[in-house]
C-alpha cells in the first residue's frame, strides 16, 4: 500500500507564533517552541514528528497568515 | 524508508508562500486575518497570470501598507475613498484588473457613500471587504459592523441599540443594488473556508475582467488584538458570534445566468 509522507520547513524568523498552524495540523505534530524565540521575540512553530506521521497535507502552510511554512510530499510505495 | 533529505527536494514541494508576496515581514499582529487574505490574493493574481495587469487600491486601516507586501501596482486612497479611486482607474485603464481592499471602518463607515454609489453604478471592480467588526488600526473602537453586545474600547459595556444603533449589513445592501453582479460572504478560519474564499475572489476577479459589474467579497475576519483574544480563540469567537449574524455564502450571483 502506498502512502503520502510529508515534511515541512518553517521560516522561523518570519513566524509570529500565532499558533494557527498548530491548531490546523490533523496529526497534532506541530507546537510552538518552548524557551526559544526568534529575533523578534516570537516562539516559532516546530514540528516534532519522530514517527513520520506528517502526510504533507499542507493544512499548516495554507492557514499560516504569514506564509512561513513550505510543505513537501512524496509517495512511498 | 525515505529520509528527511529525500523528501525535502524541490520537485516534492506542494505548498509555499506565493512569490508575488515578497519577503518583507508584514506588520500585522500574529494570526491576523489580513495576512491570510493578502496571501490568498497574491496566489490568485499569480495563478491568473495578472501580475502586470492588476491595480490594487489600499484603504486606511490596518491594511494601509498592503502595497508593501504584494508586488503589483497599488494606489493608496484617502479613508473610505477606495471605490471612487478604483472607479476612475478601471474607466481609464479598462484592460486591467482593479480591486479595492478595505476594512469595515473604511468600506462600511467613512466610505459608505463611495461604496454604495460605486456598486450602484456597476463599476467593473472587485471590492474585498475585511469585516472584523472593529477599527483595528486605531485601537479597537466600535464600528458600524460591531455586533450587539460586543465590547470595544468605545463601548466597553457592549454595543447598545439605544446608544449606538444597529450593526450595518453592507453586503445585504450591496445585493439589492442593480450594479452588483456577484455578492458573497466568506471567511478564512480553516482550510475549507480558505479554499471557498479563494474560489470566490477568483470569480470576482473574472467578473471584473469580463466587465460584468461590481463584485463584492466580504471576508468575515478576526482582529484578535482588538477583540483581546488569542488568534485561535478569536477564530472560535468568530464562528460562535459573527457567523450567526453574518452568515457565509453567496447572496447574489447573476453570472450563472449569463
Ligand atoms: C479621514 C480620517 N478619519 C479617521 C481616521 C482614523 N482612522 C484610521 S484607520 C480607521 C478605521 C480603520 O478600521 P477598519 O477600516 O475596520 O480597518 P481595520 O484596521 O479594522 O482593518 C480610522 C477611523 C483617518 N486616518 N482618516
Ligand atoms: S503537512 Fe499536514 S500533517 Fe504535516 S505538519 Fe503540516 S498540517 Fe501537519
Ligand atoms: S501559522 Fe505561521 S506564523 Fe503562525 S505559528 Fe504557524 S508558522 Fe508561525
Ligand atoms: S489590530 Fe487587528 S486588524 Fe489590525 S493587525 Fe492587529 S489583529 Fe489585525
Ligand atoms: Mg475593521
Amino acid at each position: 500500500m502506498s502512502r503520502n509522507i510529508g515534511a515541512i520547513i518553517v521560516d522561523t524568523e518570519r513566524c509570529k507564533g500565532c499558533g494557527l498552524c498548530v491548531e490546523a495540523c490533523p496529526k497534532g505534530i506541530l507546537t510552538l517552541a518552548t524557551k526559544k524565540v526568534n529575533k523578534k521575540g516570537y516562539p516559532y512553530a516546530v514540528q516534532t514528528d519522530e514517527q513520520q506521521k506528517c502526510n504533507g497535507c499542507a493544512s499548516c502552510g495554507i492557514v499560516c497568515p504569514d506564509g512561513c511554512i513550505s510543505v513537501y510530499r512524496v509517495k512511498e510505495e | 524508508m525515505k529520509t528527511l533529505q529525500d523528501i525535502l527536494q524541490p520537485q516534492n514541494l506542494v505548498y509555499t508562500k506565493p512569490t508575488l508576496m515578497n519577503d518583507r515581514p508584514m506588520h500585522y499582529c500574529p494570526g491576523c486575518s489580513h495576512g491570510m487574505v493578502h496571501k490568498m490574493v497574491a496566489e490568485i493574481i499569480e495563478e491568473m497570470n495578472l501580475t502586470d495587469h492588476t491595480i490594487g487600491i489600499c484603504p486606511v486601516g490596518c491594511a494601509v501598507f498592503a502595497y508593501n507586501y504584494l508586488d503589483i501596482d497599488w494606489i493608496e486612497a484617502a479613508h473610505g475613498r477606495a471605490p471612487a479611486c478604483a472607479s476612475a482607474v478601471s474607466r481609464m485603464w479598462p484592460g486591467h484588473l482593479v480591486f479595492t481592499y478595505q476594512g469595515d471602518g473604511d468600506f462600511a463607515c467613512i466610505g459608505t457613500g463611495e461604496s454604495i454609489h460605486a456598486m450602484n453604478r456597476g463599476e467593473n471592480i472587485t471590492i474585498i471587504f475585511i469585516n472584523n467588526a472593529i477599527y483595528g488600526m486605531t485601537g479597537g473602537q466600535m464600528a458600524p459592523t460591531t455586533l450587539m453586545g460586543m465590547k470595544t474600547s468605545t463601548c466597553p459595556y457592549g454595543r447598545r441599540a439605544d446608544l449606538h444603533g444597529f450593526p450595518l449589513k453592507m453586503t445585504e445592501i450591496a445585493a439589492t443594488l442593480e450594479g452588483t453582479c456577484y455578492v458573497t460572504r466568506q471567511s478564512v478560519h480553516n482550510v475549507a473556508a480558505i479554499q471557498r474564499a479563494k474560489k470566490a475572489i477568483r470569480k470576482a476577479f473574472t467578473n471584473s475582467l469580463e466587465k460584468r459589474g461590481t463584485s463584492l467579497v466580504e471576508i468575515v475576519s478576526t482582529c484578535n488584538a482588538g477583540w483581546k483574544l488569542s488568534p485561535v480563540e478569536a477564530n472560535r469567537w468568530m464562528e460562535q458570534h459573527m457567523f450567526p449574524f453574518y452568515p457565509l455564502g453567496d447572496l447574489k450571483d447573476t453570472t450563472e445566468q449569463q
